[in-house]
């Protein structure tokens, strides 16, 4: 796979510069988002922007794309003849007009219109009538054979895969003859296949000659599918190599900056179910809210893997475990009692701890404060109330016990918890969840969005919790971080839930096709 | 080019200057209809600070006016605080006086220390269940409360108007539409002689105690604030969100109606189908002025009530039309919106090209 | 039979269309506003101080289409003030609007306490007439019912379709549904989330106050205190009703206007016994219903009542 990209590479030195990083620096506050960053691109080349969450990558972007203004330095951008001009700083007019294309993590597309409505938001003008569509249209589909971009435009987004929409974003970009494509953390939402997919793609737009940047804190990716990697650290370059003479120990020490420890699972002997689903369904409002029947058993000291990638129903799961939803038919057993109440309250007193996905939207209240927060789940205990009445000794003393414990760096228990840093936060969460030593922890996607140190801990403090005797499901969509703590794996496909079996007889190909619909036997075969 | 950055922490001197900054810019605001109208600015002003604050009469007419804007400026600081948008102060208001001349004319009979709590009791109930309707149809079906508590008003009041056509009307009133007079019993007592402040204001003040205590020492409060700021992660902690949305509703609509009530019983003796002026969405002015704290409701309802109390006085005396308190209030909830936001952002000046700061 | 004659009578439908036309501007209005993810609860002062602008600039003499347009302008204004609190400034729309709404009932009445200070009985306007269309309005029932409405009404009807078309077809009606959808998707194809949210909110807002001034200037020929009585809360749940479509807006608020229309000829059966405040209360009480009935299903533009900034995607 990898070989086939690595021949473009020899081409990339004598293609012309389209565009030129010079010396960037962006600060906020205190705080040094990129420092004196330069990088070249020439036409044609594939270049990963590799780095931590919080490394730099996206405010480096955004700079190029004109929604932050860099404190020094400048960008050069190839003019239709080919001459480096400056870019205006802070326009994305004029960086859409200079040819440069983004593609956001999150879509930016209106649900109710059409993808070619969306293709050609912006393009007519305002005020004038629908003309020249047919024009347009011809230019979109000539695009997409030339591309293999293939999707249905007429109906509308709402009811296209997250992988479709992403290919109307890209459209939407090359419609508008960009010449140099950012691609934010492309795969992200995508199957292993559909990722696969897309770096064809990228891979034939950039023999046709665009210039393409990707973002990604994947490492196996950036090895499989860029010419040239640029490693962030701390806002950062500090390393550009050439994919070809790239080892994977090499960038991922480049990238954080010292040798990763990675976590150890000690292997431990599974006791009693403590949570078993049998043949459970949930109906939501849409697909991602569905589970068909669905059957699963947790024991005691062991870590389960929801694998999946996103929108496959894990929030109807992860609503199911929480309380929030109730089943439509089908059995739950909690250590060996059938659950007859669905509520977040019952659940969590029965010993269910639940990190939820959004810490900002499901996690915490961000106005209100840390000492607050941490004793949310529990406010009717003696130690945070008494007669319906608060006691605020209780909040304090609390707080700053778990402070201490868990390392939760604020400025004290009154701190508003909206300007704790994700790390912290999920700190927080996990400081509440532990402290009543639950059976299960429903973790949902931990780590997202937490640098490596983040990661760490709250790795160390899941497989602490097993060692514990608690049962522990991990849904993620990080088949690395899947595959180092977890003893086995479901995966989960279009609400229905396959059971790979053991962690250590399996291999990430074989999930991948399962996360991609095919099932266990299938693959097997 | 300005740019406008979130503060870290909103600046607490910002947050207490801001409605008195908020009510500075009202009052510049309404100089410019009051130019237009050909008046003499400090004149207009002047007489308006003499008609509200002037003597011992004036204050007492603007402390009886500020009685039901505490209570329905905390019914509106309470379920603005839950994020119930609560317009339906004025019906609730009328539904307290509803009950108030129901139990109080002499259908029950009783010692005033049974009478007046009873009473009271029942305005608070009926507000109550006045809010709780649209709050269900909220929690239930998703209707918008802003709407169903603003049609509930003009469907409130025209109950109201029937009931004084019909089976609550005066037989003595001579035609006018009124009720009978409340009893002596069910009465609320004057506070001062010759004064009209009544012990309605005492009601008010406990009222905001009470709810100070509430918001800030209570399960209830607690709950309250996390599902106003952030419902979903108050779900997600175990929190009933409907049940609070419910309970928030309960008790914003109790004290609109209470203001009705202490308006019957301290005040009027009768109930009118124009006897409120506005309470009802004066109040959320009040509440928005107070920044939703309910010690500052009482100190905001002072000055609506003065507002109005003095722009009636100007009027009768150099004939500007007393409208002018309505416009008043009106530019001082917008400002008082706009102030909220200085507070929660810094406005940056970056020069005409957009350069960097 | 009596309750089912009604239904026969020109005039029933003449009235029916008569109570839709203002609610029809209104509700175009308040359409136009969401649809672009703002809400407008200024609707019912805009509509007070339409009715207050177009009438006063007809008595000063501008004529009834020179009142419309004042009328137009002054909602658009005011259409700018919630514009700039709730866009660029992101405030609570829920508060701006009722705050607005109080602004601009205050500042009508005001304006119209300070012009004419002493007058008891309020002047009358020459409003606009029925028109007279030859052979159409001399049908026999259609005529009457449908052809002898002033011009007002028809410009109502006709706007509901250019206003369909133009949300449809052109490139601007596909800007304004995208940014009540997901504003970065047109910052992200360099139009201007705030232009679009601005603009919008200005033409509805202009709309509202057109339907205010049909009150004063075809349906009356004076202002009135509390002449408006509601119905700008009436074209909120109407818009609803409606799902932010133009052709259903038209059909909700000629269903209303029906309902109206036969409730007062109802009145007239029927007086004796039941009180008029409870044929005065059904519009209110049909709109709550209309609301909880279509609010479970109904499709919000996804940005209604989200803010959006620059620079936040």
């Amino acid at each position: 796979m990898a070989g086939q990209h690595r021949k473009a590479q020899a081409h990339d030195e004598l293609a012309p510069v389209v565009l030129k990083i010079a010396g960037i620096t962006k600060r906020f506050g205190a705080l040094t988002a990129n420092e004196n960053v330069s990088l070249t691109l020439h036409q044609g080349d594939v270049v990963a922007l590799l780095g931590e969450n919080g490394a730099g990558k996206t405010t480096l972007m955004n700079i190029l794309f004109g929604h932050y203004v860099a404190d020094e330095g400048e960008i050069l951008v190839a003019g239709a003849a080919g001459a480096l001009e400056h870019l205006p700083p802070g326009s994305p007019q004029a960086a859409l007009d200079a040819g440069i294309g983004m593609v956001h993590q999150h879509f930016t597309l209106a649900e109710n219109l059409t993808g070619f409505e969306n293709i050609l938001l912006g393009v007519e003008p305002i005020f004038g009538l629908a003309r020249g569509r047919s024009a347009a249209r011809a230019k979109i589909e000539k695009i997409v054979t030339d591309s293999g971009l293939a999707v249905d435009l007429d109906t509308p987004v709402s009811s296209l895969t997250v992988g479709e929409k992403q290919r109307v974003e890209i459209l939407k970009a090359l419609f508008r003859d960009a010449r140099i494509l950012v691609l934010d953390e492309p795969t992200a939402v995508l199957t292993p296949q559909e990722s696969e997919g897309l770096f064809q793609v990228v891979e034939k737009l950039a023999a046709a000659g665009l210039t393409v940047i990707f973002i990604s804190h994947k490492l196996h990716e950036v090895l499989a599918a860029s010419h040239r990697i640029a490693v962030l650290r701390g806002g950062v370059l500090v390393g550009e190599l050439t994919t070809a003479d790239a080892d994977r120990g090499k960038i991922a020490e480049l990238m954080v900056g010292r040798e990763v420890p990675a976590s150890q699972r000690s292997p431990m002997s599974p006791g009693a179910a403590v949570l078993k689903l049998d043949e459970v369904k949930v109906s939501g409002s849409d697909a991602r809210r569905t589970l068909h029947a669905v059957s699963m058993v947790v024991h005691e000291r062991e870590v389960v893997g929801i694998a999946g990638v996103a929108g496959n129903g894990q929030s109807a799961l992860a609503s199911l475990i929480s309380g929030l939803v109730e089943p439509e038919a089908g059995r739950v057993e909690f250590c060996g009692d059938a659950v007859t109440t669905f509520s977040p309250r019952t659940f969590m007193s029965a010993g269910i701890g639940r990190i939820p996905e959004d810490r900002h939207h499901d996690g915490v209240v961000g106005a209100m404060t840390v000492a607050e927060n941490l004793a949310i789940e529990t406010l009717k205990d003696a130690r945070f109330s008494q007669n319906g009445f608060l006691r605020f000794n209780g909040f304090q003393s609390h707080a700053l016990e778990a402070i201490e414990a868990f390392d939760i760096r604020c400025s004290g228990p009154d701190a508003p918890t909206r300007l704790l840093s994700g790390g912290n936060m999920q700190k927080l969460i996990l400081a509440r969840v532990l402290e009543n030593a639950p059976k299960l922890i429903l973790a949902n996607q931990p780590t997202r969005g937490l640098d490596v140190g983040a990661q760490t801990e709250v790795h160390k403090r899941l497989l602490a919790a097993r060692e514990r005797d608690a049962a522990v499901i991990l849904i993620s969509e990080d088949l690395d971080e899947l595959f180092t703590l977890t003893d086995r794996i479901y995966v989960m496909h279009a609400g229905n839930l396959d059971d790979a079996g053991p962690t250590d007889a399996l291999d990430r190909a074989a999930v991948g096709l399962m996360m991609a619909g095919h099932s266990a036997e299938a693959t097997a075969s | 080019m300005i740019r406008l950055e979130p503060r870290t922490t909103p600046s607490r001197t910002l947050a207490l200057l801001a409605p008195f900054a908020a009510v500075a810019c009202a009052l510049a605001l309404a100089a410019i209809p009051l130019l237009a109208a050909g008046q003499n600015l400090f004149e207009a002003y002047g007489l308006m600070v003499k008609g509200a604050f002037g003597s011992a009469f004036a204050f007492s007419e603007t402390l009886t006016r500020a009685t039901p804007l505490i209570l329905t400026g905390l019914a509106a600081a309470v379920a603005f605080r839950a994020k119930l948008w609560n317009i339906g102060g004025e019906g609730q208001f009328y539904l307290g006086a509803l009950a108030a001349v129901i139990v109080g004319t002499g259908a029950v009979p009783g010692p005033a220390w049974v009478l007046v709590p009873l009473v009271l009791l029942a305005g608070a109930s009926a507000g109550a269940i006045g809010l709780i309707g649209p709050a269900y149809l909220k929690t239930r079906f998703k209707t918008d409360e802003v709407v169903t508590t603003l049609l509930l008003n003009f469907i409130i009041l025209l109950i109201v108007q029937m009931a004084l056509q019909g089976w609550l009307k005066d037989p003595m009133s001579l035609g006018w539409p009124q009720s009978e007079p409340i009893v002596d019993e069910a009465t609320l007592p004057a506070l001062f002689e010759k004064y009209r402040v009544h012990a309605g204001l005492l009601v008010s003040l406990a009222a905001a105690a009470v709810i100070t205590i509430v918001m800030r020492h209570t399960v209830l409060g607690f709950e309250l604030r996390a599902v106003g700021e952030n419902p979903d992660a108050a779900r997600h902690a175990g929190i009933s969100v409907n049940g609070t949305m419910l309970k928030a509703a309960a008790i914003s609509g109790a004290l609109a109606g209470l203001a009705g009530t202490s308006e019957v019983i301290g005040l009027k003796g009768y109930l009118t189908s124009d006897i409120s002026p506005g309470f009802g969405y004066a109040g959320i002015v009040v509440a928005m002025l107070a920044r939703l704290s309910p010690v500052g409701v009482v100190v905001s309802s002072i000055f609506i009530a003065g507002v109005f109390v003095g722009a009636d006085s100007m009027s009768r005396a150099i004939g500007v039309s007393s409208y002018l308190a309505d416009l008043v209030v009106a530019l001082a909830l917008l400002s008082v919106l706009v102030a909220g936001f200085s507070i929660r952002y810094r406005v940056r000046w970056l020069g005409l090209r957009g350069g960097e700061a | 039979m009596e309750f089912l004659e009604i239904f026969l009578s020109a005039n029933f439908w003449a009235a029916a269309i008569r109570i839709a036309t203002p609610l029809i501007f209104g509700t175009l209005g308040a359409l136009i506003c969401e649809r672009a993810g703002v809400l407008n609860l200024g609707i019912e002062g805009i509509f007070t101080a339409g009715a207050m602008a177009g009438w006063m600039a007809v008595w000063l003499g501008a004529g009834l289409f020179g009142g419309i347009l004042v009328a137009a302008l002054v909602g658009a204004m005011i259409g700018l003030i919630h514009a700039i609190l709730t866009v660029p400034l992101g405030l609570s729309q829920h508060v701006s609007g009722i705050g607005v709404t109080m602004l601009a009932t205050s500042a009508a009445y005001f304006t119209y306490r300070t012009a004419l200070p002493d007058v008891t009985s309020p002047p009358r306007i020459e409003p606009f007439q029925p028109l007279n269309m030859p052979l159409l309005s001399d049908l026999p029932f259609l005529g009457p019912a449908l052809f002898q409405h002033t011009v007002m009404t028809y410009i109502a009807i006709a706007l509901v379709f250019l206003v369909a078309w133009v949300m449809a077809r052109t490139p601007l009606g596909l800007a304004i549904r995208a940014v009540g959808d997901n504003p970065s998707s047109v910052d992200s194809q360099g139009l201007s989330v705030y232009g679009l949210r601005i603009g919008a909110v200005m033409a509805g807002s202009a709309l509202m106050a057109i339907g205010g001034a049909f009150l004063t200037m075809a349906a009356f020929d004076a202002f009135f205190f509390g002449m408006v009585n509601g119905r700008g809360w009436i074209c909120i749940a109407l818009t609803v009703f409606a799902s932010w479509r133009p052709k259903k807006a038209l059909l909700g608020a000629l269903l209303f206007g029906a309902f109206e229309a036969y409730q007062v000829r109802l009145q007239t059966e029927v007086g004796a016994v039941v009180p008029g405040e409870i044929f005065l209360m059904a519009p209110y009480v049909l709109s709550i219903i209309a609301l909880v009935i279509a609010a479970r299903g109904a499709d919000y533009p996804r940005a209604l009542l989200t803010p959006w900034f620059k620079g936040q995607r």
